[in-house]
């Protein structure tokens, strides 16, 4: 992967209330340095929410719009429509929503200003559950993944939503994939969504320690083994159509990510075998569409 | 200008000539007509504002939510379970104090399906913080729309103006439609003290803990308490520039009155007919058209009814295992007080079923007739 200039600016201040380790705090602070200070972020319910710092304080240098569950997308269409009367072309909007804010709760809005193509960036920071309320399966969690709500025993039976293949079969200019472990293509990835006028929808990877049941510091590490093994893929998506994959991964077999994760203990070896299966077909379907 | 216009294009000349700049809208019966018209304006380029066809009526107020706070003079309409689904984000406009206008069109919740006049769905929404005034007729309608930007942008909170599905929304009659210049040196330009701005970094409406919480609810109960005064001095400007005033509360015939009957929307107009044939017949009617419901003009009504010895409120809604809501209030209004009417609380014309003037005349008459009630919920014109 090329390396970038990674911008020296912070808009992230010390002094946020995220968990040791978090995904999300990095993805923003890489996000914002990206985007620069003529920004404004749109946060839903969602760990950000918290993250970011309560009344009257503010852990980040942009102006933060704190919106209910399901009105990330909207609130930044409603933003978007009135800086444009204002005359105000400058200002990137972003909505920065989590899992169950896009998959579940949020995405009829989401959907809704996708196919009107309202102008603003969206960004999704999944880290596959309800993790703000005590780890609560979302349609974001994956095949069999340990959560409150799916014990062992009562496992989620379904795999993870394809929200990359929702989004772009709205037609958009730009969706990509991104994770916390790879700064330089995030960054790369937002600069080139800024420059793009429309719905622009990044998926961004970013694990949570305390509910992947992962040590503090192994977040990066696990991160990147999720795109070293496939289960997470880098690409984007150029008008809906046009595929690309970013980084070419390793291969590594799926039972070295799974095994880094106290949500996977539970798994039989046939398990990981039907995930490793799974991750296989997933990545041929994207290559397939690479292919166009 | 005088036109023949329907009570939902008075919507929409109001909403123009408060020169809106962003609406978002869904489409609901009966208060389509409203987003047609605005459609048409914009597109025809008689309005600058954007207007966002979002998919829901939830995202059609988060969206100007977020136009009103980075400070866009912001407006949508809706009706029945268009509001209900929006009663989230009722909330957050109103704890967000933005001076965001509403135009709910009263029709009745499902089920079963119902697409007629109740006022169920407005008065549901009576704890979310928003400033409520219920119209009688279109000029009522029109004119209150640019009255309802002043009072929000005066106290930042929502006003939501109210009209009866078809009886106003769809019959026309005679408005006097203001021109633009009249209007522009009555409602100044929307220049909030604070928006969502990158050159002035804040974070609005984060989370807040048990240490401030209730003071920013004691501030919105207080503004609440004051707008029945800024609503007055706005009505009042208004008669200076447009030569009308409706009022808040407005009496008729009350004077003398044995019996005042407590009316909101257009049932005022029926029994306005009613009392003044009663009147012809020798009997002491009065009648109090409420047009605020919330904040609840309790001064003012006390300044009505107090000597009053008895008063028929008519309800085209009901709180179900309580009564008509407009007789709750009426009554608390009066519990601390010596001197308190009896109140007979009448439920009717639920569901778009018309109210009829012998309907109105059943009411006053059995109060007349009866020294208390005998039931807590009298029901009109009712198959039993």
């Amino acid at each position: 992967m090329k390396k970038i200039h990674i911008p020296k600016e912070e808009y992230m201040v010390p002094g946020n209330l995220a968990c040791a380790g978090c995904g999300s705090p990095i993805g923003l602070r890489f996000a914002l340095k990206a985007l620069g200070e003529k920004t404004v972020i749109v946060i839903p319910a969602s760990c950000m929410s918290i993250i970011v710092g309560g009344f009257p304080y503010s852990a980040v240098g942009v102006p933060i719009l704190h919106v209910a569950f399901a009105t990330a997308a909207c609130s930044a269409s409603g933003i978007r429509a009135s800086l444009d009367m204002q005359g105000d072309r400058e200002t990137t909007v972003v909505a920065w929503a989590g899992d169950g804010g896009t998959f579940d709760i949020g995405i009829q809005a989401l959907s809704g200003a996708a196919e009107r193509n309202d102008d603003f960036i969206y960004i999704c920071s999944d880290n596959e559950a309800y993790m703000n309320t005590g780890i609560q399966r979302s349609s974001a969690t994956p095949y069999l993944a340990w959560t409150t709500t799916t014990p062992v025993g009562n496992p989620k039976e379904r795999p993870k939503k394809d929200i990359m293949a929702i989004m772009a079969d709205h037609g958009i200019p730009y969706a990509a994939t991104a994770c916390v472990a790879y700064p330089e293509d995030f960054i790369r990835k937002l600069k080139k969504a800024k420059g793009i006028k429309g719905t622009r929808f990044i998926h961004l990877l970013s694990p949570c320690p305390a509910g992947w049941r992962i040590a503090s510091d192994e977040v990066i590490r696990v991160a990147r083994l999720a795109v070293e093994t496939k289960v997470f893929s880098l690409y984007e998506i150029q008008d809906g159509e046009a595929y690309t994959i970013n980084y070419q991964p390793k291969g590594i077999p799926v039972e070295e990510y799974l095994n880094t994760q106290g949500r996977f203990r539970h798994l039989t070896g046939e398990e990981m075998a039907i995930i490793q299966e799974n991750v296989d077909h997933q990545w041929s379907r994207l290559l397939k569409r690479c292919e166009g | 200008m005088k036109r023949v216009i329907s009570g939902n294009k008075a919507v929409a000349y109001g909403v123009m000539l408060s020169r809106v700049q962003v609406i978002s809208a869904y489409p609901i019966t009966p208060q389509t007509t409203i987003v047609e018209e605005l459609s048409r304006f914009c597109a025809e380029g008689k309005m600058e504002a954007k207007f966002i066809k979002v998919e829901s009526e939830h995202s059609a107020m988060a969206s100007i939510i977020a136009s009103s706070v980075t400070g866009s003079r912001s407006f949508t309409a809706t009706s029945s379970h268009g509001l209900a689904f929006m009663h989230e984000m009722l909330h957050w406009a109103a704890g967000a104090r933005l001076p965001i206008v509403l135009v709910n069109v009263n029709r009745a919740m499902g089920p079963g399906w119902n697409i007629w006049t109740d006022q169920a769905d407005s008065l549901s929404q009576r704890d979310t913080g928003w400033i409520q005034l219920y119209c009688e007729d279109n000029q009522e309608v029109l004119d209150t729309i640019i009255q309802a930007f002043r009072i929000a942008e005066t106290v930042n909170l929502p006003v939501m103006v109210v009209l009866d599905a078809f009886f106003l929304s769809h019959t026309s009659e005679v408005v006097e439609i203001p021109h633009q210049e009249e209007v522009d040196g009555f409602l100044p330009r929307f220049e909030p003290q604070l928006r969502l701005n990158p050159d002035d970094p804040r974070a609005y409406y984060g989370m807040i803990s048990p240490n401030y919480y209730m003071e920013f609810r004691y501030k919105m109960q207080r503004t609440m308490e004051e707008t029945v005064e800024v609503a007055r001095s706005v009505d009042e400007k208004f008669g200076h520039h447009f030569g009308r005033t409706h009022g808040l509360i407005e009496p008729y015939l009350c004077e003398d009155a044995d019996v005042v009957m407590v009316t909101s929307g257009t049932v005022t107009s029926t029994s306005r007919v009613v009392i003044e044939q009663l009147r012809e017949d020798g009997l002491k009617v009065g009648l109090l058209k409420m047009k605020m419901f919330r904040p609840f003009p309790m001064k003012e009504i006390k300044g009505v009814l107090k000597g009053v010895e008895k008063v028929g409120v008519i309800d085209r809604n009901i709180s179900f295992g309580h009564g008509g809501i407009f007789a709750q209030e009426i009554r608390s209004t009066f519990c601390n007080e010596d001197q308190r009417p009896m109140v007979f609380g009448f439920v009717m014309g639920l569901g778009g079923r018309d109210v009829t003037p012998e309907a109105v005349e059943e009411a006053i008459r059995y109060t007349l007739d009866n020294p208390s009630p005998k039931e807590e919920v009298i029901w009109i014109d009712l198959k039993r």
